[in-house]
């Protein structure tokens, strides 16, 4: 099971380690991670996506929770969240053609092209985590030459409590 | 406000939070701390070896239930406390660790004597601060008492670079101060409380599980309460030992891998348990689908991320168990509900416990374990406290030294430590000086800290050392034994050394026992001795602790003495 988890911490030195540690201590995997500093300076949100059956992620939630240093974690509901990723692809052409496919299937998926160049392109696409794989799928066969992600960013929708 | 340097808010800071001695060593990187010593009202303990003084604050804060205090220097210093702030952490003991840091400029660049020790130790303790600024030092020693001690208790440790004990700086002591993400306690759910009661009323075969949160939260009065008016029978965990008065007719004494015959048996046939702050350990339940199947489990904790964690549970209770059974007790009140009669279950249990009590097999030797322990049981005070070390010997003291007065019986139970139990015993003798304090011990166990004779004997602090002495790594001899077909490797102690001699060497008392007569004088000896004593007693080394849970088995599969 895929869960997505929005922690509140402290914005201080060290947490990112605090948080990280306790996935692998607690034997959890992290799938992404991202974090940036809220509208209050002292506050970060930290957004982790994980996988786990239902035991193993309600335990990450309290162990995360105990933690002094979070002050809020929320286990999002994935169908009731706004939920997105950053992802800029590289991706091989040999052609004018190539080049072509590459823009119709970035346009589908409401990405951007960057930087084209005479043997290779760039894609920015910010999208769900699903809607990057299927992408990528779609782009593989004209070679990828490199993928950069952010993790997700996510937050409730109003009203979805 | 004030001014004053960074070490001198620190001992200040200290003496506001009623800290009246603090165990450590001295060295480069905490020198300005030390200095302060002139000039305050705290006493320091001069230890040999950084890792006992964490161990004496851990001790010292399981008896007072006030965080033990201690002093490192930075690097080595440092690092040697951290298996005893692993230890406090396993056993949610109340300790705040002091450690000096090279100077804010010089960290990160591999500086003398320098070590990481907020990264080591993060994963291992309740919370850690680095002050950066002499400024900041009052507020982080108030926060780092206050989460200590609160909640589940655990090691706080405070990384002070030196110049930040240098620095001068107006100072203000603050009484209020808010941590935004530490919610310790959370008044229990009454609807629970209630759910729980009819639970236990509706079963046919309930029991009481008491784990060492009840000794934490000193919930005797009301375990004792609850187990009476609802008839339940009572076993603990290894770290819950004495929650409950052992000599107490429903008192079934621990369960798990060396738990008592009774208390396994019972534990197994029970179809409904009231857990009390208690994690679950594998130690005590075994397997743990073994164990909570066909089983209701009710689970009272004030850590919330225990429940769920080990074993399914059909009610929880969230908070301080005090608190908790309070409710339960005042519920029962206003109900009237009262279990006096002898049901079947109650019958079968008191059968069962007298039973084992009589027959279990021991040793036939003079001076096998039991007799050995059942002699100090009788000998000492009932307000005695015991630490033990860790091995055969500490196993020994679970099963056959009864505690009467809950709360007077503390080991290292989640990591196992050895050596923890001689520094544990001299600390908890500095909290209680007006009982005796005796460290059960072992000689492998002991020999790893036996060096605090020093402190012991240097500081006036006269604790008692029983030495179960079988030259032998016991506990490993014992599953070598039994498992790798009697292969004995790196178990043997050598007779080295002499441990009457060593006492005497540090100016302790040293009495070897050889005899029922020789340890019944050498028992009184110690009691009525101004200075430390160690008493050898050597022993059969071929002796097994038994009954013998086997790991990755359930209660049911114990292994009986044959």
């Amino acid at each position: 099971m895929w869960a997505i988890l929005s922690i509140l911490v402290e914005n201080k030195p060290g947490i990112l380690f605090q948080v990280t540690h306790l996935f692998r201590s607690r034997n959890f995997n992290i799938d992404s991670i991202s974090v940036g500093v809220t509208e209050n300076p002292e506050l970060s949100k930290m957004t982790i996506t994980t996988i786990g059956d239902e035991k193993q992620i309600d335990q990450i939630v309290k162990q995360l929770d105990k933690m002094i240093d979070t002050v809020k974690v929320e286990r999002l509901d994935e169908h009731k969240s706004v939920f997105r990723e950053l992802s800029i692809f590289k991706i091989k052409i040999r052609n004018a053609n190539d080049s072509m496919e590459i823009n119709k299937l970035a346009n589908a998926y409401g990405g951007k092209v960057h930087d084209v160049k005479k043997d290779s392109i760039m894609v920015e696409l910010t999208a769900t985590p699903d809607q990057i794989k299927a992408f990528e799928e779609l782009a593989k066969p004209f070679g990828i030459i490199d993928v950069a992600r952010t993790g997700v960013a996510a937050l409730q929708r109003s009203g979805a409590d | 406000m004030e001014t004053m340097t960074g070490a001198k808010a620190l001992m200040t800071a200290m003496e506001k939070e009623g800290v009246k001695q603090v165990f450590g060593l001295p060295g480069g990187a905490n020198l300005p701390m030390y200095d302060e010593f002139a000039r305050c009202n705290i006493r320091h303990i001069l230890v040999r070896h950084e890792q006992s003084a964490a161990h004496m604050a851990d001790g010292f804060g399981r008896v007072s239930r006030k965080p033990g205090v201690c002093f490192a220097t930075s690097g080595p210093g440092a690092t040697n406390i951290l298996t005893g702030i692993a230890t406090a952490q396993a056993d949610s003991a109340p300790m705040v660790a002091i450690t000096g840091q090279v100077p804010v400029a010089m960290i990160g660049r591999d500086a003398f004597q320098e070590s990481d020790i907020i990264g080591m130790a993060n994963p291992c303790v309740k919370y850690a601060f680095q002050p950066r600024t002499a400024q900041e030092i009052p507020s982080v020693v108030k926060k780092g008492f206050y989460i200590a001690e609160t909640g589940r208790p655990g090691p706080v440790l405070i990384d002070i670079p030196k110049d930040v004990q240098q620095n001068e700086a107006p100072m203000e002591f603050p009484e209020i101060f808010k941590i935004r993400g530490y919610h310790p306690y959370s008044d229990p759910d009454i609807v629970n409380v209630e759910r729980a009661i009819d639970m236990l009323l509706s079963s046919q075969k309930p029991v009481i599980l008491a784990g060492g949160g009840t000794i934490i939260s000193s919930a005797f009065a009301e375990l004792q309460a609850i187990a009476e008016t609802l008839m339940l029978p009572v076993v603990t965990t290894f770290k819950g030992k004495g929650a409950f008065p052992e000599t107490h007719p429903l008192s079934l004494g621990p369960i798990g891998m060396h738990g008592h015959a009774e208390a396994n048996k019972i534990m197994s046939e029970a179809d409904c348990v009231l857990a009390i702050g208690t994690r679950f350990s594998d130690r005590s339940v075994g397997t743990f689908e073994a164990f909570e199947k066909n089983l209701k489990i009710i689970h009272m904790d004030v850590d919330p991320a225990e429940i769920g964690k080990n074993q399914t549970t059909q009610v929880a209770v969230i908070g301080d168990v005090k608190v908790s059974l309070r409710v339960m007790v005042k519920l029962l009140l206003q109900k009237a509900i009262k279990k006096t009669e002898e049901n079947e279950w109650v019958k079968h249990v008191k059968e069962t416990r007298a039973y084992w009590r009589e027959n279990l097999k021991l040793h036939p030797g003079e001076m096998g374990a039991a007799k050995l322990l059942r002699k100090l049981r009788e000998l000492l005070p009932k307000e005695s406290i015991i630490t033990t070390e860790v091995g055969q010997h500490q196993m020994w003291a679970s099963l056959f030294y009864d505690v009467i007065q809950p709360g007077t019986f503390f080991s290292s139970t989640g990591l196992g430590t050895m050596g923890w139990g001689f520094p544990a015993a001299i600390g908890a003798k500095v909290a209680r000086p007006d009982v005796p304090v005796v460290d059960i011990a072992g000689d492998g166990s002991f020999s790893m800290t036996e060096n605090s004779l020093a402190t012991a004997v240097l500081e006036d602090i006269p604790v008692i050392v029983f030495l179960l002495n079988n030259f032998t790594l016991g506990m490993v001899a014992q599953w070598q034994r039994t498992f790798y077909d009697r292969r004995m490797i790196g178990v043997d102690q050598g007779k080295c050394p002499d441990y009457v001699k060593l006492a005497q060497s540090y100016g302790a008392q040293g009495i070897r026992a050889q005899s029922m007569d020789e340890l019944d004088k050498a028992i009184k000896d110690a009691l009525s001795s101004d200075v430390a004593t160690v008493i050898d007693i050597p022993i059969d080394p071929e002796e097994d602790v038994l009954p013998f849970v086997a790991p990755g088995t359930s209660l049911k599969d114990m292994i009986l003495p044959s």
